[in-house]
């Protein structure tokens, strides 16, 4: 793994090596379960678990309620009804669904966050990064065809909202727009391609996080200083990692079961304090509801999406300048793209020589900007349009693009990075004493 | 005068559907519910009586269609003996194709839908609208008060303050619990419309409550079991944390030695 030198799965029966010569599949297993990880990893590098279980559950509880969904616009909402009535355990099933997609993304937005801070997406780990962000993206169009099935009226009504941003696009946009819907409009064609979708795209989401787990084993898991695993010999790196099994499955584990008895909480005392009432009043064309508010998982991108109209200096220019083919709808969706591309190409636009945040005296003021802008973000996409949450929104949206566009690439020129300990070694020693002492005589 | 406008704009627009994620809406009141908390569970007389309630005066209009008669009989719902769960379903008619008319219902069959178009269907009303949207419209008093469409429900049945307005050919009651203050439905309870046979209070207050709650069995039949799975997933989870949070603690505690 990652070059660090470790033991190998070493077949010893004849029937090991016969399986061995033909198919090294224990010989994976047990290289991931034995892979070197960096002994100062802290509770933010639990959240893959979490996401991983998060993966599971909606596909586990997805199946058994697919078994009795039926969709079509005259049934679904009265299938959703069969199943919290009717099918056995059937109410418990679908509110761990529903309340698992939203601790799906609490959990995506920590650890996207916690690469955001110790500069896990910097070289060799852009791959790992890149691939995270197109599950990030694969999430997020799950999620959203997920919510459109129950066939409430949010499902309706957001579902016509956010296809209609396609059909901004110049030129294409229409075409797009009807290929996403099969139709003119939202209608039963819409729900059936959207569950056909929405049962692909988790095996999707599965293969890439195999991929996303292979790509930062190859290069080894960064950590919270940042600073390399030793690989000079087995011997050294030793003394910077423990094997993953036992001792990270079992930090894992523990902080899942701690996060599950929130989640179960939740599930059995408030289903749906996440979800909005409207939606189970059952979709109809001729009544929009007052207020169409996305997922809250959805609410910082969405905030972005709306905070360009015709009236912001920026858009009227776009709009001059490509003789209106930009126009505020469309920037708005460019905008709410881009806010998500710019955080992908973030191996490329953070120019420090530092990994770690925590090293990072000036940059870690702006991340905690950041973090204060995405949740400021959340509240303001919920937040009905118009003043002043208008302009509060089109700030914090130029907030986000300046971190990204502006002083991250800025901040590696200027900023004074203070000292980094030598080794991971030293780290865990200086928090936590034990066997470093001796190794560092 | 901009926030002004805004209000107006606000009212306008959640005169529409009544439902409302923002705030801005209509005042309600905090009523106590058997059912609220964690440990809370449905009254059964309660639901017994919101059932009476809701056959006697809001089925004239409003339907249930999402509601199976014998659901009726359900243990931790209004658990009626399964003859009057019968007897219950054979006073509303079905079409049956087969016969080519109407026959009485059976307890397979669902609820009858609504008999007047304008008026929703009260299967998943509790759950459909929210009654506590504070502070700021963020709704975390729903944290501690529940989402509160029960609340909204019989808020809304005890809000009419008598006043009346006409408005293109169609009459509007005065409301303080609904959004823009001015409802299409006429008041539907006065206190004492119905008769219980055991006595219980009947004044407004009480059996707006009782089919508020009948309505929130509606809307959430499983609710018992759910708390109970919670209850179960929280207990046994808190306990696997403890148990992985000591094998844990041994399990470093030679490589984290402070000196």
């Amino acid at each position: 793994m990652g070059g660090i030198p470790h033991d190998h799965y070493e077949p010893k029966t004849k029937g090991e090596k016969w399986l061995h010569s033909r198919l090294p599949i224990v010989g994976l297993m047990y290289a991931t379960l034995t892979a070197p990880t960096p002994k100062n990893l802290n509770w933010m590098w639990i959240w893959g678990i979490v996401l991983t279980f998060c993966l599971v559950l909606q596909i586990v509880t997805g199946i058994v309620l697919a078994m009795h969904y039926t969709p079509h616009v005259d049934n679904a909402f009265a299938s959703v009804e069969h199943i919290m009535r009717d099918v056995n355990g059937g109410y418990m099933l679908r509110y761990m669904h529903a309340n698992g997609a939203s601790l799906f993304f609490v959990a995506v937005y920590a650890h996207i966050f916690r690469g955001l801070y110790y500069g896990s997406y910097k070289a060799p780990r852009e791959v790992t990064w890149i691939i995270g962000m197109l599950i990030y993206l694969l999430m997020m169009a799950t999620g959203f065809m997920g919510y459109v099935l129950p066939w409430g009226q949010m499902s309706f009504w957001g579902a016509t909202v956010i296809t209609g941003l396609f059909g901004a696009i110049p030129f294409i946009g229409e075409s797009i727009q009807t290929l996403l819907l099969g139709g003119p409009a939202v209608d039963n064609a819409t729900l059936n391609r959207f569950f056909s979708l929405h049962y692909l795209l988790p095996f999707v989401i599965a293969g890439l996080v195999i991929l996303h787990i292979w790509a930062f084993h190859t290069t080894g898991n960064n950590n919270p200083t940042g600073v390399e695993v030793r690989r000079g010999s087995k011997e050294e790196a030793e003394k910077d990692t423990l094997p993953f099994w036992p001792y990270f499955v079992i930090k894992d584990l523990f902080a899942l079961a701690v996060i599950l008895v929130v989640f179960f909480a939740v599930v059995g005392f408030m289903p749906n304090y996440l979800g909005h009432p409207d939606n189970y009043i059952e979709a109809n064309a001729l009544s929009t509801p007052a207020h169409i508010v996305p997922e809250w998982y959805f609410l910082p991108f969405y905030a972005i999406l709306r905070a360009f109209t015709s009236e912001v200096w920026v858009v009227q220019i776009a709009s001059f300048v490509t003789g209106g083919i930009i126009d505020a709808k469309f920037f708005g969706v460019l905008a709410m793209f881009g806010a998500i591309a710019v955080m992908a190409l973030v191996p490329w636009l953070d120019t420090s020589s530092v990994r770690s945040g925590r090293f990072r005296p000036m940059f870690k003021w702006w991340f905690a900007l950041l973090v204060i802008d995405f949740f400021a973000l959340m509240w303001l996409g919920a937040m009905p349009a118009e003043e002043p949450y208008a302009s509060f929104s089109l700030i914090a949206s130029a907030y986000w693009f300046a971190y990204f566009l502006v002083i991250l690439p800025l901040l590696g020129v200027i900023e004074k990075p203070d000292a980094q300990p030598a080794t991971i070694e030293e780290d865990f020693a200086a928090h936590y004493g034990g066997d470093a002492e001796k190794s560092a005589e | 005068m901009l926030k002004k406008l805004a209000i107006s704009t606000v009212a306008a627009a959640t005169l529409a559907t009544g439902a409302f994620a923002a705030g801005g809406a209509g005042h309600i009141e905090d009523f106590d519910f058997s059912f609220e908390g964690p440990f809370g569970a449905f009254d059964q007389n309660q639901l017994q009586r919101g059932l009476q309630v809701y056959t006697e005066v809001c089925s004239a209009c409003h339907g249930l269609k999402f509601v199976p008669i014998r659901t009726l009989a359900d243990e931790g719902g209004p658990h009626l003996p399964e003859d009057q769960v019968r007897a219950y379903a054979a006073q509303f008619d079905i079409y049956d194709a087969a016969l080519d008319e109407d026959v009485p219902r059976k307890p397979s069959d669902f609820f009858p839908e609504s008999a007047l178009e304008n008026a929703p269907d009260l299967s998943l009303m509790a759950k459909a609208r929210a009654g506590f949207h504070g502070p700021y419209g963020l709704g975390i008093n729903q944290f501690v008060k529940g989402i509160g469409g029960t609340e909204y429900i019989a808020s809304i049945l005890t809000g009419y303050t008598g006043e009346e307005k006409e408005q293109a050919g169609v009459t509007f009651y005065e409301n303080t619990a609904f959004p823009g203050g001015w409802i299409a439905m006429a008041p539907p309870l006065y206190g004492e419309d119905v008769e219980f046979s055991d006595g219980h209070d009947n004044d407004l207050h009480h059996i707006a409550a009782d089919v508020s709650a009948f309505l929130m069995w509606t809307a959430e039949p499983k609710m018992m079991a759910r708390k109970q799975a919670g209850v179960v997933g929280v207990l046994l989870l808190t306990l696997l944390s403890v148990l992985l949070y000591m094998t844990n603690k041994k399990l470093w505690a030679p490589h984290k030695k402070k000196h």
